[in-house]
């Protein structure tokens, strides 16, 4: 920690800082290595006494420069980078590039494969929203329910590994359908082991967390949003959802299945952190409800769409959205017509949610910063990218 | 009135964090429901799914005979440079010049383990293994050439 009076003598920071500073203000870095911020993301906030006056978020510490690399890759290995962006919905950031591919070439995608796709992205998000549960429960000081959490996510992880071979970053999907066939067990597993053993616990996390008395005091009326900001600050996903704004992606352009199945689009309207708490703990079960509708009725048929060796992508541009566990993942693809893209872009949900923080936490303690923070569930690479 | 709300919050605080603490002292005298388990204590039970992503392997059959042409297709479909395939030319029983593998390297160090090599390859050459012990004290260790020595390419495989 500085003091405003010792910066100024040195001259080291950055003037933007400075200029709002009075001379009575501390300013503080919150990360790069701090574990509130789940990764390198460096706070930069001034204080006045306890009371926030300013944050300002600095990114670049993770930047790996995907979307010029992706430039350079073919439109079958562009997938496997995005598993890389938000590692949490990685399932659903390669389902995002697998649509945008057959879109623009018009691949027709066997049915078995969409409702294993639709499966797998709900289980991602379930795997997704239980980690949030955890972690920011830690960040408020409760550290056992991170291990409750995670036993539930390890029964989640050990099915996508008997399936896709990998934990995290699975890379299953490919233009045109799924890489392979679900393993035999796979139905099996998720009907009689994973859907009773999360609902069984459910009930635990609310009894832990939820009802908590310290936890509601921590993050009633905390971090305002209101419905105007979140709109204008481009905010997405359950954060967005969490002060009324319809912006599920599944419902207004649903893609594969998602208009098949019935769910229901989780609101709250107060826009504080209890209400982007209880909307994701409501679309856990929302996710639930898909996954049954869907898990046992997958039909026979081939898991792969035949398509050729080598994909060239027409001249044009293409546009594709997904919900992710956290909003709205765009991608845009720019193709000169041959066979990698001539620019991509990613519309990350992260960034956008980020952005907001500095107007929600403006005015509050820096306690309370980290409630907001954790409820956003921010991740790093997903900001950075 | 103002007393019997105060005394009603606080009841239900202190019932609220009864609740939260009867849990954890559920798992407390239940250690049979933890999962955790300690590797490498449980090595010799310890079981990888059957397609855990591990490494790269081409299988070999009792002949030292395997199924890869020296296409490079997999070479193509790698994003990161993970395999270098060198050919050579075979004169087969005709006296025809035919491509075929020399050495097929492979970087497990640089290996994202994607899986596109395997989706790429026509003859089904290659495959992932579910090995995972990888930590070696050298990296040039990890490069592996996986066509085994004196190996040839199995009879009726184009
Ligand atoms: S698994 Fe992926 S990264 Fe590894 S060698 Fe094959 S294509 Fe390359
Ligand atoms: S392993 Fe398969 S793809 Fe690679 S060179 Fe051999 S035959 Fe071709």
């Amino acid at each position: 920690m500085y003091h405003i009076n010792e910066i100024v003598k040195n001259n080291t920071l950055i003037p933007s800082i400075l200029a709002e500073a009075d001379a009575n203000d501390y300013i503080i870095n919150i990360g790069p290595q701090h574990p509130a911020t789940h990764g390198v993301l460096n706070l930069l906030i001034t204080l006045n006494g306890e009371t926030i006056k300013k944050v300002e978020p600095h990114l670049g510490f993770i930047h790996r420069s995907m979307e010029k690399m992706c430039e350079s890759l073919s439109y079958r290995q562009f997938i496997y980078v995005t598993s890389r962006m938000d590692y949490l919905s990685a399932h659903i950031n390669n389902h995002a590039c697998a649509l945008l591919v057959e879109k623009a070439l018009q691949i027709e995608v066997p049915e078995r494969a969409q409702y294993i796709r639709v499966i797998m992205d709900e289980l991602t998000r379930i795997a997704s929203h239980l980690l949030w549960w955890g972690a920011m429960a830690m960040d408020m000081g409760a550290f056992t329910p991170y291990f409750y959490a995670f036993r539930e996510r390890e029964l989640l992880t050990e099915i996508m590994e008997d399936t896709c071979g990998a934990r995290l970053t699975m890379n299953y999907m490919v233009p045109g359908g799924v890489m392979q066939d679900p393993h035999e067990k796979f139905q099996h597993r998720v009907t009689t082991e994973f859907l009773p053993l999360l609902k069984s616990k459910l009930h635990e996390y609310e009894e832990l967390v939820t009802d908590n008395i310290i936890f509601q005091n921590r993050v009633k009326d905390v971090g305002i949003l209101s419905k105007e900001d979140a709109i204008s600050y481009g905010c997405s996903g359950p954060t967005a959802r969490a002060s009324g704004v319809e912006c599920d992606i599944r419902k207004l352009y649903p893609y594969d299945i998602y208009n098949k199945v019935e769910f229901n689009e989780v609101f709250e309207t107060a826009g504080d952190s209890m209400a982007r708490y209880l909307v994701r703990m409501k679309e856990i079960k929302e996710s639930v409800s898909i996954i049954e509708q869907l898990i046992d009725n997958i039909p026979e048929g081939d898991f792969q769409a035949k398509t050729k060796a080598v994909l060239k992508l027409p001249k044009g541009e293409f546009y594709q959205r997904v919900e992710t566990a956290r909003g709205e993942l765009g991608i845009f693809v720019v193709s000169e017509g041959g066979t990698t893209p001539y620019r991509i872009k990613f519309r990350s949900p992260g960034f956008s949610n980020l952005s907001c923080l500095d107007h929600i936490t403006r005015g509050s303690k820096i306690g309370d910063l980290v409630a907001s923070m954790g409820t956003l569930d921010l991740v790093i690479p997903d900001i950075d990218r | 009135m103002f007393i019997v709300e105060y005394l009603k919050e606080v009841t239900n605080a202190v019932k609220s964090l009864a609740t939260g603490m009867k849990l954890t002292g559920y798992y407390f005298t239940h250690h049979k429901e933890i999962i955790t388990q300690e590797y490498p204590d449980n090595r010799a039970t310890l079981k990888m799914a059957d397609r855990f992503k591990g490494e790269v392997v081409m299988p070999h059959d009792a002949n030292n005979e395997h199924a890869c042409t020296g296409c490079t297709s997999c070479e193509l479909a790698c994003p990161n440079g993970s395999i270098k395939v060198i050919t050579k030319f075979d004169i087969n029983a005709d006296g025809k010049k035919k491509k075929a593998v020399d050495q097929h390297i492979y970087r497990l160090d640089m290996c994202t383990m994607c899986g596109l090599c395997i989706e790429a390859c026509p003859t089904d050459a290659i495959k992932m293994a579910n090995t995972f012990e990888h930590s070696v004290p050298d990296r040039n260790m990890l490069v592996k050439r996986l066509n085994n020595n004196g190996s040839k390419i199995r009879e009726g495989v184009e």
